[in-house]
């Protein structure tokens, strides 16, 4: 399959009066066409950061400070922000978290996306209207033709998350960043709009990337998985392989958090301790601190390896005999 | 919609009856006015008629109750010192006092929207810094003193415009304005500028934060995702939100400032209300005086009701919960 997006080494840093903050630190995937890669973490593991650094959209005091970004060949982190511009909302689109605040509360629908058309391609208004609405039907917006003449908050808040899936698809984009798009959601809602987009970039071959905290999203509509972790992928492979078998403690660990229906009425397991500051990151291995499997090596920061056919793991003891036992 | 402005009439209403009454008593706690308009010499008797004369015998109450009873007839009285109904002395001097105010506010937004869009779109940048600064010597220096530099450098050293009055008129509507002739704006630009140093600042100041509390918005980001030029994210999605509170303050202080243009005229010797109310007030001329606290009052509460209207025609939420 043909490679979309290749990132290699990526670092973003934030030069804060504290201090250095290495919110991404060396993060390096690849996403083909036509599949869909979760990026998994809690809360500062730096996985929007990544989507925001992908984008160009990291706000000062951030930026890209080294790596790659290989977009269909072409370096995205060495692109004037002009030529940057030409790509975002037309071959690289994103979708934010909170649909409440993604669009513009004083604009109507129709203004909002008819400009989305315009900034990359020259239309008349009607065929940008018409491209806007044939969107809206797209996405599943019932009556798209009255729907482009509301306000934002006309809308309910999974309705607005497809008017923002509607206008990241105007320009049938080859990679699309999804920033946690459902968390805000109900779960039906949720569900049917996975079932969208997943149906979606079957049919267009686009790639998606999925950042998420919620591996069951993950489960049911990534093909690839890399779990992030203070800064740094810490595992990565296909989805079912890494979450039946995983080779990362911390991987492990964000499993075993998941209620399970199987486990009904045992208390919940929980991943001691909580993510280390990122300003103050201990030398060694990031998770040291929180896994029990932790000895003497793991002062020593471990590198990502591979440990199987397309799977790679940054631990000096992975889960291997276990999974294998 | 029309439920609404109903109700805010209403409301208007008692307003308009609290501050009357509360005008009259202290205008009434203020001195009384016949030991300055009876000459000393008077004797007796014609002091008890001149009293007589201008109803000053009958208890407050009274008073007052004749006052209402005319005011709704549209007499608010006639001038102690001119002999003239206050009312009428009072519309007389207001376009020179709206043509004042206006023209403080236009430059206050031509001035103070440019600069603090800049100062919030780079408020790192020295440029920033600076109007930042300026801005808090607008904020801080007296009306009174800034007016007398302002005739000091440009009238007197400079001799580049004129220092009092309103100059030549042109009439437009039956009334005279000096902004429709060269002389007369050139009257016009100083005691506009003094008036609207204050207001500059305070649009700076609004336009700014208003400008760095909507860059960090999710929506601003998501339209530069949508890879919108930086011009467009600006004056279109940023601009559009930061514009509703500058209107309501600025309409709100449109008020203030032709009430308080007081300084101003007095400075420049512009003859507007400002100018009026001032010489009344140290005549004791209790019908003026509370005949343009009337009018201010009224001129409050339409501007309220104007900003109000102006807010949901910028805002559409407010549109909506309206019209339910």
């Amino acid at each position: 399959m043909e490679v979309t997006l290749e990132v290699r080494d990526l670092r973003t840093h934030f030069f804060t009066r504290a201090g250095v903050v290495k919110a991404v630190d060396g993060v390096s995937f690849t996403v083909r066409r036509g599949e869909v890669l979760g990026l998994v973490g809690e809360s500062g593991s730096g996985k929007s950061v990544t989507g925001f650094s992908l984008i160009g959209l990291v706000d000062p005091p951030g930026r890209v400070v080294s790596g790659r970004i290989l977009f269909q060949g072409r370096d995205l982190a060495a692109l004037p922000e002009a030529e940057m511009r030409r790509l975002r909302g037309n071959r690289i689109a994103m979708i934010f978290q909170d649909p409440m605040m993604t669009l513009n509360p004083v604009l109507r629908v129709d203004t909002q996306m008819i400009e989305t058309v315009l900034a990359h391609e020259k239309v008349s208004r009607a065929e940008a209207r018409a491209r806007a609405r044939d969107a809206l039907g797209m996405v599943g917006i019932p009556s798209p033709e009255e729907r482009l003449r509301a306000y934002p908050h006309q809308f309910s808040g999974g309705m607005r998350q497809r008017v923002a899936i509607a206008i990241a698809l105007l320009h049938r984009p080859d990679l699309i960043i999804a920033d946690e798009p459902t968390t805000a959601l109900d779960v039906t809602i949720q569900g049917q709009i996975l079932a969208e987009v997943q149906k979606l970039a079957a049919t267009t071959g686009t790639a998606l990337i999925w950042i998420t905290h919620d591996l069951s999203v993950v489960a049911g509509l990534a093909d690839a998985i890399a779990v992030m972790y203070a800064g740094r992928i810490v595992e990565q492979g296909p989805v079912g392989e890494v979450l039946d078998a995983p080779l990362h403690p911390y991987t492990a660990g964000l499993i075993g958090s998941v209620p399970s229906r199987n486990r009904r009425g045992a208390p919940l397991r929980q991943i001691p301790g909580m993510t280390p500051s990122l300003l103050h990151l201990p030398p060694g291995c990031a998770f040291r601190a929180r896994c029990a499997r932790a000895s003497e090596a793991c002062l020593e920061a471990p590198a990502l390896r591979p440990l199987a056919p397309g799977r790679e793991v940054r631990c000096v003891h992975p889960l291997l005999e276990e999974a294998q036992a | 919609m029309s439920v609404y402005v109903l109700r805010r009439l209403l409301q208007s209403l008692l307003v308009l009856v609290a501050m009357s009454v509360i005008v009259f008593i202290g205008v009434y706690a203020v001195g009384d006015p016949v030991e300055i308009l009876i000459s000393p010499d008077a004797d007796q008797l014609e002091r008890e008629r001149a009293i007589q004369a201008l109803g000053l015998d009958r208890p407050l109450w009274e008073q007052y109750l004749v006052f209402v009873q005319r005011a709704l007839q549209g007499d608010l009285g006639r001038s102690f010192v001119f002999n003239e109904p206050a009312l009428r002395l009072i519309l007389q001097k207001m376009p020179a006092t709206l043509e004042l105010a206006f023209g403080a506010m236009v430059i206050a937004i031509l001035v103070g929207l440019p600069l603090g869009l800049y100062a919030g779109l780079r408020p790192e940048s020295p440029g920033a810094r600076l109007i930042m600064a300026g801005s808090i010597l607008g904020f801080s220096l007296p009306t009174f003193w800034v007016g007398l530099m302002l005739i000091m450098v440009f009238a007197v050293q400079l001799g580049w415009l004129p220092s009092t009055g309103r100059g030549e008129t042109a009439a437009l509507f039956g009334l005279h304005w000096s902004f429709l002739t060269a002389n007369g704006l050139s009257h016009l630009l100083m005691p506009a500028i003094n008036l609207a140093l204050f207001k500059i600042s305070l649009v700076i100041r609004l336009t700014r934060s208003g400008v760095r509390e909507t860059m960090l918005m999710d929506y601003v980001k998501f339209a530069r995702a949508k890879g919108l030029s930086p011009a467009r994210v600006t004056f279109v999605h940023v601009f559009k939100n930061i514009l509703i509170p500058v209107v309501t303050v600025v309409g709100l202080e449109l008020g203030s400032t032709i009430a308080f243009s007081v300084v101003t005229e007095s400075v420049f010797a512009w003859p507007g209300m400002g100018k009026l109310i001032i010489d009344s007030i140290n005549a004791l001329d209790r019908p003026v005086i509370v005949a343009y606290l009337m009018i201010i009052v009224l001129m409050f509460i339409v501007i309220n009701l104007v900003v109000d209207i102006l807010y949901s025609v910028l805002d559409p939420r407010v549109r909506l919960e309206g019209s339910r």
